[in-house]
């Protein structure tokens, strides 16, 4: 065995560089999670509604998405969409793929939301004269997503820790600035120990302004403590 | 220019064999270190259930990508001179132990506390009322997430790719390279991993179906 010493000397002169790939993926997951719910919800409203042709197809994408990597998804946006004839640049290709990767994971877990509601409410809130559209969106939509609002949050912590996937079309992220510290260092190790701690600690920070959120949202959620 | 033939399909479903063989690898290998971990979640051992937590904590939060750098850079610092596939399947046993030690603490605590109360009354020991008691009950649970979490496992495989490891990923690229048809190409990948997953996706939820059906 080769003794080795540590070194992370390189830090005094990268550091700027680990704080800009932080920020990068902070603007690439959080733009993929609001666009990503958005999404979900469509889709959820959709599969969960009466058109049995618009249920399907939405099905058909959730499980070609949920079956299939993300790094391959990742590829077809990026390398395939232009010979189709259109050309992104590589962070819009990996929003986008982060974008459809979510949108299939959150209708399924917003879907169980919905299933979730009890028939009484919906009969409840007809007796008290809420027209349907009141009805689908105070009765039925909010408590659902107020429900599965933690299964949500840990989707979006997930999606997070696998933007760093889109380094592979040189996204500008984390783990890309990663390579380029370490092809320029040598010090491989050392650099991805520190992005393992850099990835630890916004995987917290997104756990915490997601719950925070929560709170702001979900009004009647933090005042009955369910 | 070469166009994409079925020479490059068959070379494509060649490659998947190592998916399949890494899969099988990292639930092995991740199975019998999340047993651990599951067991080290639910110890009378303040210590132990710290511990495991912690590995918990720690791997989850972290992308399988940097796992998968840590061990390919890290076992070279040792001076082992690896092959992608040994860093590979390290990384992916690694990152599935402590997706499975979470599911499958989830399920020992799912059996109900009677179950130790009484196999405790017949004067069973721990490791007794472990082996004839709760594990039985627990694994019947944990049947349907367990197949579920195989489908990430074979996805998850496909990031091994990126240190050279030449999977159905990187066979995908290797086409791509020649033909210069990516579209083509990445889709008929996406078609082979979903030839695989899909599978595992309607058992597992046919487990379920049938788990709740014994309710």
């Amino acid at each position: 065995m080769i003794s080795y010493t540590f070194d992370f000397s390189f830090l005094l002169t990268t550091w700027p560089a680990f704080m800009r790939g932080a920020w990068q993926t902070i603007l690439l997951a959080g733009s993929s999670i609001a666009f990503g719910f958005v999404l979900a919800l469509v889709c959820a409203i959709i599969r969960s509604g009466k058109s049995k042709l618009a249920a399907g197809l939405v099905g058909a994408y959730v499980e070609v998405i949920r079956n299939t990597p993300l790094l391959v998804q990742i590829f077809i946006v990026y390398f395939g969409l232009p010979s189709l004839g259109l050309r992104l640049s590589a962070e819009t290709a990996a929003v986008i793929a982060l974008v459809i990767n979510t949108g299939a994971y959150g209708s399924e877990i917003i879907r169980a939301g919905i299933d979730s509601i009890a028939k009484g409410q919906i009969e409840a809130a007809e007796c008290l004269g809420l027209n349907k559209l009141q009805i689908y969106w105070h009765i039925v939509l909010i408590p659902a997503v107020e429900r599965v609002y933690p299964a949500l949050s840990s989707q979006f912590v997930l999606l997070m820790l696998s933007s760093s996937i889109t380094s592979q079309i040189s996204a500008q992220e984390l783990t890309a600035e990663a390579n380029m510290i370490q092809s320029e260092t040598f010090r491989s190790f050392e650099v991805y120990l520190i992005v393992a701690a850099v990835y630890l600690a916004l995987s917290v920070l997104f756990r915490v302004v997601l719950w925070a959120i929560g709170e702001v949202a979900f009004v009647r959620r933090r005042k009955l403590r369910t | 220019m070469i166009q994409f033939s079925s020479t490059h399909l068959i070379y494509l479903i060649e490659a998947a064999r190592w998916t399949v063989l890494l899969s099988v690898l990292a639930f092995i290998g991740g199975g019998a270190f999340g047993l651990v971990l599951a067991l080290g979640r639910v110890s009378q051992h303040k210590w132990l259930r710290w511990l495991s937590a912690a590995y918990i904590q720690i791997i989850q939060g972290t992308p399988l990508l940097v796992v998968l750098f840590l061990a390919y850079f890290g076992l070279s610092i040792l001076g082992l001179d690896i092959e992608p596939i040994i860093a590979a399947g390290l990384s992916l046993t690694v990152y599935t132990a402590a997706f499975l030690g979470e599911i499958w603490r989830g399920c020992i605590l799912s059996v109900p506390k009677t179950q130790w109360e009484a196999s405790n009354c017949i004067g069973l020991s721990r490791a007794q009322q472990y082996r004839y008691v709760i594990l039985p009950q627990a694994a019947r649970i944990a049947i349907p997430p367990t197949v579920g979490f195989m489908v990430q496992i074979v996805k998850n495989t496909s990031i091994t790719s990126i240190i050279g490891f030449v999977e159905l990923a990187r066979a995908g690229q290797i086409v791509n390279n020649s033909t210069f048809q990516p579209f083509i190409t990445f889709v008929f990948v996406a078609i082979i991993y979903f030839a695989m997953c899909y599978p595992l996706s309607l058992a597992s939820r046919h487990f379920e179906r049938k788990l709740n059906v014994g309710k």
